[in-house]
């Protein structure tokens, strides 16, 4: 039955209230008696006025009504949606992390300070890198991050380096990036798998390269061979390499980008990591440096002096500040508890679980829909609808179809270089009978293209709405409640 | 071994490699060359059990001073405001914090539906037609206001108060080198923006005029006469503000404000060590799509049933790419969020409730603390939450004696600016109980 | 698909209208299709000086964006106001009501290097080969 739920502001009546304020226990002015008139408020913001019974039930109506990956399967390509174990949610908590002040003296925080110190070791290994930075708060803010290091890395050589080589296979961000770092962006075409044209490369790098952006494992899914190779060629033109970690869950504790060559990274705590991806945010970023790049770091940087820990803000090359203190700290004490409950063991067996989850569904599915690549892929596969395309159904519909069967939908159209693109990333943390249900599922679908695709074209049915009128929203936008 | 995130027996694994067809999970990473392998296990600690872990961050967290056993006084971008219970219940709901973004709308129309309800309250609040579905932070959000206003005017420098968070300031040159953009700090008198050193470098160059109000020395800026001035050579406005503060400070939209950016942390989500926290991002409708960052939209199914949709993705960097109004994409859904649970909550009246607590009580703490031998008035420009006193001896030292009483003091603002030495910038929320501002009254009286 | 014979064409996609010394602008059908629901037409400044190849609009789908580059130097002189209200007219009426702008041609030597309904097609042609 579909029905659209009322409004946060259709709902109370003047006077409600949520929750109980205390009274005023200094002696009460007037707001002109104490702000001239001229800067106090002429009519009060028009917020709701709700009983705490009726917000909670607006709020877990809203929570039904929502998909998270405590819902069901949720295979969204390039994003790892993993289990978010329920510890790291209680520990964050914990007064002492969620209540402290960032800008307390230094003696009162010291064990915050040892878990961000701590933190910096162990993706540093993880990522074989000299030094961490936890300050960015997402992927494409660790990567303008990364980005301003190696600018202001080439700008203290006294070198003038402004392109940034990325492959036409990349994440959006990473142009959107270059482009927000003053960087021009060189494309280069990519092979049919999604791996670097090495003479493409070799044409695109110059005494301008400042930079190559590459995830690796592609943004396929499959990792790029020539690795080695391509960082030579960037290195010898005296380029960087830049390592997005998007990709990075099919490879902890089994190959390193810093031993790949990459001289700065980052990571997706909330992809990699565990970390809750919240409805978009809040992530973490945290980049990694070889050892040129540590006295470029944003500040402040956390440093061990005997056995105190000190926010060093003194430090002259630094490229300044890309968050107002220290990054999504609440985030990183997830992480950190995620890497300390699986141990070096447990976040291998993360990642190979991860590609053994990848290839195993993409050998039950390569029979039903088209798989461009014929070989094994890492942590997330590739179909795509060319085999349905004959009975009118498109990739969007095949999405749309797996909603009636109560799962997410693989990420779609995406990467745009292969036409009509499934991506499935399973991730490790999903049992052999849940993507056998999955399978099925999408075995089902591929059977109903043939008898039956107006199920398909048609779908969803058992959303709580239909498909939505996205040129209508755009034309017209209509984004704020008017009384 | 075996961890209760990875369900696999060996058995499931083995079937599942017959069924690939390969002989071990090797196989699967032959494409990584051998010579490039670790050839060693990662050196970081053995994993903990689940009571191991919870005792490891027992004893870190034991480690920090915190407000549950401490009285805060200390505010400068990050607050002690009181949230609600029911704020962290919605946020516990894992529909919620286990869901990526809305690119699916039929599967999150709970989400969606939240954060439009988020965008209206926040348009609301700043009094601007449409706001975005979050930034970052505070900082950031300065940042992506200054870029948008050099995108919309097409011109390259800024004119900065210097009464905006030292923090965001540096965020923003940090956020401005590498594009050539020209930043100038403007002095402040009185702990206000200097208007007439304003008046003098305003010129058809100038893309913005930044300021924050309340600024970061507490005082309220005269948003009117900043806007006139600013839109007289056609540079815009933008405004940084506390979002609490506008339960009774007028809408900077009202105003005259183009772009209105702010922290918004106060808003039910906690001071957690400097974040996670929201940059909220608000501005005209003119200029609705230069705007960074998601926007939630309205429309309807083919049913007629009104629904909520990701609009305006052409901006966006995963369709525009280099050409996108920003780089953003995951952003602070969750926190967004929080506000909205907080806004809802606290209401109409309560906001204005929680506004003028903070100010009433900040009030009668300067009084008191100003009536003291050794603690003097530094400004007398009108002030919200938080306010400057010179102490007769330096704060870091009555800071730490402070501490000894359960106190955390006042930012020491001789660390940002040499002319503040001995100068404490006090922050008073609604959560301060006067018993608690007469006890730092009294323990500052015997400490000076 | 509609490739009017009166019309020239840029390899962007763009058709020209040519009357005189002024040209009117537009998408062709093939680019308004590509582009699917058009949601949003950035119009150019009336006055503004167009350089060849130089980008002056910007077309705007629900799920893709395309820069309009100017197939001819010029100024512009007229912008169809009515897109800011009904864009979906690009789709509808991609050569009539769907016209971007019109522009006064400053060099019309440059109007030879534009393809003809027939090299146009021949170009689609070529583009769906891959």
């Amino acid at each position: 039955m579909r029905k659209a739920k009322a409004l946060l502001f259709e709902l109370g009546q003047p006077g409600r209230c949520a929750v109980d304020l205390p009274q005023c226990d200094v002696p009460e002015e007037t707001s002109e008696n104490l702000i001239p008139a001229k800067f106090l408020r002429k009519v009060p913001a028009a917020l709701p006025e709700v009983s705490q019974q009726d917000l909670m039930r607006h709020y877990t109506g809203l929570s039904q009504r929502n998909f998270g990956v405590d819902s069901g399967f949720y295979p969204l390509g390039s994003c790892t949606m993993k289990y978010n174990p329920k510890i790291n949610e209680d520990v964050s908590r914990y007064s002492g992390f969620a209540l402290a002040h960032p800008l307390q003296d230094e003696s009162t925080v010291q064990g915050a300070l040892e878990l961000l110190y701590n933190v910096e070791q162990y993706l540093a290994e993880i990522a074989g890198m000299d030094a961490v930075s936890m300050q960015p708060v997402a992927g494409a803010h660790g990567e303008l991050t990364g980005l301003k290091l190696i600018r202001a890395y080439h700008r203290h050589r006294g070198e003038n380096r402004t392109k940034v080589i990325v492959p036409d296979s990349a994440h959006g961000t990473n142009p959107a990036s270059a482009a927000v770092c003053g960087l021009d962006i060189v494309e280069i075409k990519s092979n049919s798998d999604g791996s670097v044209d090495i003479e493409a490369l070799k044409n695109a790098v110059g005494q301008d390269t400042a930079a190559l952006m590459l995830t690796n494992p592609s943004t396929l899914g499959m990792f790029e061979t020539s690795i080695k190779e391509i960082a030579e060629i960037v290195h010898d033109a005296g380029g960087l390499l830049y390592y997005d970690g998007a990709n990075a869950n099919a490879i902890m504790g089994i190959i390193r980008p810093g031993d790949m060559g990459f001289d700065v990274v980052h990571f997706n705590l909330h992809k990699t990591f565990s970390t809750p991806h919240g409805g978009g945010g809040p992530g973490s970023g945290p980049i990694g440096v070889k050892k040129d790049l540590i006295p470029f770091l944003p500040v402040p940087v956390v440093v061990k002096q005997g056995d105190r820990l000190h926010l060093d803000e003194e430090r002259p090359l630094s490229i300044g500040k890309v968050h107002a203190f220290y990054g999504n700290f609440g985030i990183i004490v997830r992480a950190y508890a995620y890497i300390r409950a699986l141990g070096p063991d447990g976040l291998k067996q993360s990642s190979q679980d991860a590609v053994l989850n990848a290839n195993y569904v993409l050998s039950q599915l390569k029979d039903d829909y088209y798989a461009p690549f014929e070989r094994f892929c890492m942590h997330e596969c590739i179909l795509t609808s060319k085999n349905q395309k004959s009975a009118g159904v498109r990739t969007l519909d095949i999405a749309k179809r797996l909603l009636d069967y109560g799962y997410h939908p693989p990420t779609i159209y995406f990467p745009l270089i292969v036409e009509e693109a499934l991506m499935i990333e399973p991730t490790e943390t999903e049992s052999k009978e849940t993507l056998d249900s999955f399978i099925g599922v999408m075995r089902k679908i591929a059977e109903e293209a043939k008898e039956d695709a107006s199920l398909i074209t048609n779908a969803p049915q058992t959303t709580v709405v239909g498909r939505l009128d996205e040129a209508t929203a755009a034309r017209k936008p209509v984004v704020k409640w008017k009384a | 071994m075996a961890w209760s995130y990875l369900p696999h027996t060996e058995e499931d694994r083995r079937a599942m490699l017959d069924s690939i067809g390969v002989k071990s999970v090797e196989d699967l990473f032959a494409d990584i060359p051998a010579e490039l392998r670790m050839d060693r296990s990662l050196n970081i600690p053995a994993a903990l059990s689940e009571p191991e872990l919870v005792h490891h961050f027992a004893t870190l967290a034991k480690a920090n001073a915190n407000a549950t056993e401490y009285t805060y006084f200390l505010g400068a971008g990050a607050y002690d405001h009181y949230i609600p219970s029911v704020v962290d219940h919605v946020l516990r709901r894992s529909e919620f914090y286990t869901a990526y973004t809305q690119y699916q709308p039929e599967i999150s129309q709970g989400y969606l539906q939240a954060l439009w309800e988020y965008q209206s309250m926040i348009a609301e609040l700043t009094g601007m037609a449409v706001a975005n579905a979050s930034l970052y932070d505070g900082g950031t959000a300065v940042a992506e206001a200054a870029f948008m206003a050099a995108g919309v005017t097409g011109r390259r420098e800024f004119l900065v108060a210097g009464t905006v968070h030292p923090n965001y300031r540096t965020v923003l040159k940090t956020y401005g080198i590498d594009r050539n953009y020209s930043i100038l700090e403007m002095n402040h008198k009185d702990s206000l923006i200097d208007v007439d050193q304003l008046r003098m470098k305003l010129n058809r160059n100038i893309a913005a005029v930044i300021i924050q109000t309340p600024n970061f020395f507490g005082s309220i800026e005269d948003v009117k006469t900043l806007a006139e001035l600013a839109h007289a050579q056609g540079a815009l406005l933008v405004v940084a503000v506390d979002p609490i503060s506008l339960g009774l400070l007028e809408a900077p939209g009202v105003l005259g404000a183009d772009i209105v950016v702010g922290e918004g942390q106060s808003l039910g989500i906690p001071m957690s060590f400097g974040g996670p926290y929201l940059g909220f991002f608000a501005t005209t409708e003119k200029l609705m799509r230069k705007m960074p960052g998601r926007i939630v939209g309205q429309t309807v199914d083919h049913e007629g049933n009104r629904g909520f949709v990701l609009t305006l993705q052409a901006r966006e960097q995963h369709i525009r790419r280099e050409k996108a109004t920003s780089n953003i994409c995951s952003n602070q859904a969750l926190c967004a969020l929080a506000a909205a649970v907080y806004l809802g909550t606290v209401g109409r009246a309560g906001l204005q409730k929680v506004a003028s607590l903070s100010m009433n009580k900040a009030h009668y703490a300067y009084k008191q603390l100003t009536g003291l031998q050794g603690c003097e008035t530094v400004f007398n420009a009108p002030f919200f939450k938080e306010f400057v006193v010179r102490l007769s001896k330096p704060v870091a030292e009555v800071n730490q004696a402070l501490l000894a009483d359960q106190i955390i003091g006042g930012l020491d603002l001789g660390r940002y600016d040499a002319k503040l030495g001995h100068c404490m910038l006090v922050c008073v929320t609604e959560k301060r109980t006067r018993a608690d501002i007469d006890r730092l009254v009294a323990r500052l009286g015997a400490i000076l | 698909m509609n490739i009017p014979q009166e019309l020239k064409y840029s390899k962007d996609h763009e058709w020209v209208k040519v009357e005189g010394n002024r040209v009117t602008i537009g998408i062709t059908d093939y680019a308004q299709q590509q582009l699917g629901d058009v949601v949003f037409v950035e119009l150019p400044e009336v006055g503004a000086d167009l350089t060849v190849g130089g980008g002056f609009s910007v077309v705007e789908s629900v799920k893709a964006v395309s820069d309009v580059y100017a197939p001819i130097s010029g100024k512009v002189i007229e912008v169809n106001e009515a897109l800011v209200d009904a864009p979906e007219t690009v789709n509808q009426e991609p050569y009539d009501g769907g016209w971007i702008a019109v522009v006064e041609v400053a060099d019309s030597s440059e109007l030879n290097e534009l393809l003809s309904s027939d090299d146009y097609e021949k170009l689609l042609a070529e583009e769906g080969d891959h």
